[in-house]
């Protein structure tokens, strides 16, 4: 069995978001890269499935989309584990083109389960991993807290309202996992990050197909307001500031 | 000259950060409150290479080079001290001598555990009455033909109860003075070793450290490290690696508590206004930033140096030196402007400034530092 891990290359969560050229780009000077967090944790439970002697799982790689300014992102994804890791060489801006990138890369390099983040934490798009498994006619199950291998079948538990939910599936399949899928990202060892050097990265030109969408302008949040302190006995001020100020009553 | 980190010293930064921040904060506290030596945190820095980075990976080790290595102790020693003193010890001060002088055999039986961080090493120098003054050994390993009879006591042994392989510096021919200093590898289990109980610190409080006794202790011949009475050198030659070790643990300690500094300046309030923008709390921490970046380059310094293979010895000195007298004064200065918060263990600062005492201490005080650059500034 083989399994691929869609990695997306997002800013760190700690970043201070800027835009330029009028709002219209993100601002990614001074930015530090990481693996986007949820792929991070799917890649720790695809080595985890494959490290279980009781799995048949040969190989776990990672593949995805952008320039070569990301590949120490691919490379720290191969210090944590992944056996080898694959570049499709183009600017990734639209979910579409990503999954559809991904999906013809498949086409030709058929893989058993697929995992992708349920968002990538700088556009939180939500969308590729379904598209992938719609490009490819393979099973899509989305929220996904745990993946446990039986055999040629694959058992998940997905997250609904109120509770959760068991499935079972065989393969090809596409999960889109969420937290709890790992319980934390597994953090490179020494030899891993030495080791990484010398295992494959691979780099595919990309195939021909038009974004669908296209991004207008960002706008940051709005900055917090001064917090007020009110007096406790002053309950009448209070709901006077909730209703005139903050208009929420 | 080039100021860029490689993409693999980077992530050895970031690997030791997520380590430290997720696995060594969580109970840092407690486990200085009640002396209590780290045990699952050490086998953790094993299993991500941490205790062995600095050998070959034909021995097992992750092959670092020395740069990685202050990136890796300034991170870990940001949050926790007790642990990053064991990594520096295996490191620098066991590690680098049997890779270095050590027989085949020898690499093969002590240095790879060691280097795969199964077994943990400790270096055996000082005692009772020879701390700086180090050729003045008591401690003796009679020549017997096949073997050495020692017998003495060492102090202050950092891994003293954990290690299971000692370096231990021993007076063969006393009539030839530290001429006369074998180094010797010890199993720690050995007939006639006692380990004295563990001392009660003022900072690094979960790291062991103990005083061990030898007792007509047989020794392998085939356990000296190097040739006869090249012990004294040895250790000096250990040293000078070890304090780029602790220059970069001085240097954790200062931008740890820096770091802790300015959060809290940037949110507690006086005044009206958050405390960094009261000028007296804002060149505090303008100070603390250029003599923590001047201690960096100091320790990247003599790293850089080691990793070119030209001599290092005078920039370990002075890193060493600098980042120690650097740590005592910015953790100080983190307290104070912690203020009564700062006098507290809850807000880690005070734990920082007890630690930051030792850097000034152990592997040659910043007098014995001064010392060594002032001699080398006459050769």
């Amino acid at each position: 069995m083989k399994i691929l891990v869609c990695i997306s290359n997002v800013p760190d969560t700690t970043t201070k978001v800027k835009f330029k050229e009028d709002n219209t780009l993100f601002d990614d000077s001074g930015v530090q890269w990481i693996i986007n967090p949820w792929d991070e944790l799917a890649l720790t439970r695809a080595l985890e499935l494959k490290e279980d002697a009781g799995n048949s799982v040969d190989e776990v790689c990672v593949i995805h989309v952008g320039g070569a300014q990301t590949d120490a992102t691919l490379r720290k994804a191969l210090a944590i584990g992944a056996d080898k890791a694959f570049r499709i060489d183009a600017c990734a801006a639209d979910a579409y083109y990503v999954a559809g990138q991904i999906a013809s890369y498949l086409k030709e390099n058929p893989f058993d389960i697929v995992f992708s983040g349920i968002e990538s934490s700088d556009y939180n798009g939500s969308s590729v991993g379904a598209m992938i498994a719609e490009f490819m006619d393979y099973s899509g199950v989305s929220s996904v807290t745990s993946v446990n291998l039986d055999g040629d079948d694959v058992i998940l538990y997905r997250a609904i309202p109120g509770g959760k939910q068991k499935i079972k599936t065989g393969v090809p399949l596409v999960a889109v996992v969420q937290k709890g899928i790992a319980k934390e990202p597994r953090i490179p060892a020494m030899r891993g990050i030495m080791m990484a050097r010398k295992k494959p990265l691979e780099v595919i030109a990309a195939t021909e197909m038009e974004m669908l969408t296209k991004s207008i302008k960002f706008e940051l949040p709005k900055a917090k307001g001064a917090c007020k302190m009110i007096d406790l006995e002053n309950v009448e001020e209070l709901v006077k500031l909730l209703k005139n100020e903050a208009k929420v009553l | 000259m080039n100021f860029e980190f490689t993409e693999e010293q980077l992530m050895i930064r970031d690997a030791a950060r997520d380590f430290a921040q997720r696995e060594l904060l969580p109970g840092v506290i407690e486990r200085d409150e009640k002396s209590e030596y780290p045990t699952e945190q050490v086998k953790r820095l094993a299993d991500l290479g941490f205790l062995g980075m600095l050998v070959g990976l034909e021995y097992d080790g992750g092959g670092m080079d020395t740069i990685s290595y202050v990136l890796a102790m300034e991170e870990i020693s940001k949050v926790d001290s007790s642990v990053s003193v064991i990594m520096s010890v295996n490191n620098s001060l066991v590690c680098w001598g049997v890779e270095k002088y050590g027989t085949e055999e020898q690499k093969q039986k002590f240095l790879k555990p060691m280097a795969r961080g199964e077994k943990i090493g400790a270096f055996l120098l000082s005692e009772p009455e020879a701390g700086s003054d180090a050729t003045s050994q008591r401690t003796t390993a009679v020549d017997m033909g096949d073997h050495y009879l020692v017998n003495g006591t060492k102090n202050w042994i950092t891994n003293g109860k954990t290690a299971s392989t000692y370096i231990v510096m021993a007076q063969t021919h006393p009539e030839l003075k530290h001429k006369g200093i074998n180094a010797l590898l010890v199993d720690s289990k050995s007939e006639g070793i006692t380990v004295g109980p563990h001392e009660n610190k003022m900072g690094m409080r979960a790291s062991d450290t103990c005083s061990v006794m030898f007792n007509n202790v047989k020794v392998p011949k085939e356990n000296r490290l190097g040739e006869e009475g090249f012990g004294f050198k040895l250790a000096m030659q250990s040293l000078e690696g070890g304090r780029i070790g602790i220059a970069s643990q001085a240097l954790g300690i200062a931008s740890g508590a820096y770091e802790l500094a300015l959060k809290y300046a940037q949110e507690r309030k006086a005044f009206g206004k958050e405390i960094i923008h009261h000028q007296a709390i804002a060149f505090k921490l303008a100070d603390m930033a250029v003599e923590i970046e001047a201690a960096r380059f100091f320790c990247l310094k003599a790293a850089w140096l080691k990793d070119q293979g030209k001599p290092y010895g005078q920039a370990s000195a002075m890193a060493k030196l600098y980042a120690a007298e650097t740590a005592m004064k910015v953790t100080t200065e983190a307290v104070q402007i912690h203020g009564g918060y700062g006098y507290v263990k809850e807000y880690h600062v005070e734990r920082l400034m007890r630690d930051a005492k030792l850097t000034q201490i152990y592997e040659g005080t910043s007098e014995i530092q001064k010392i060594v650059i002032s001699r080398g500034l006459m050769d």
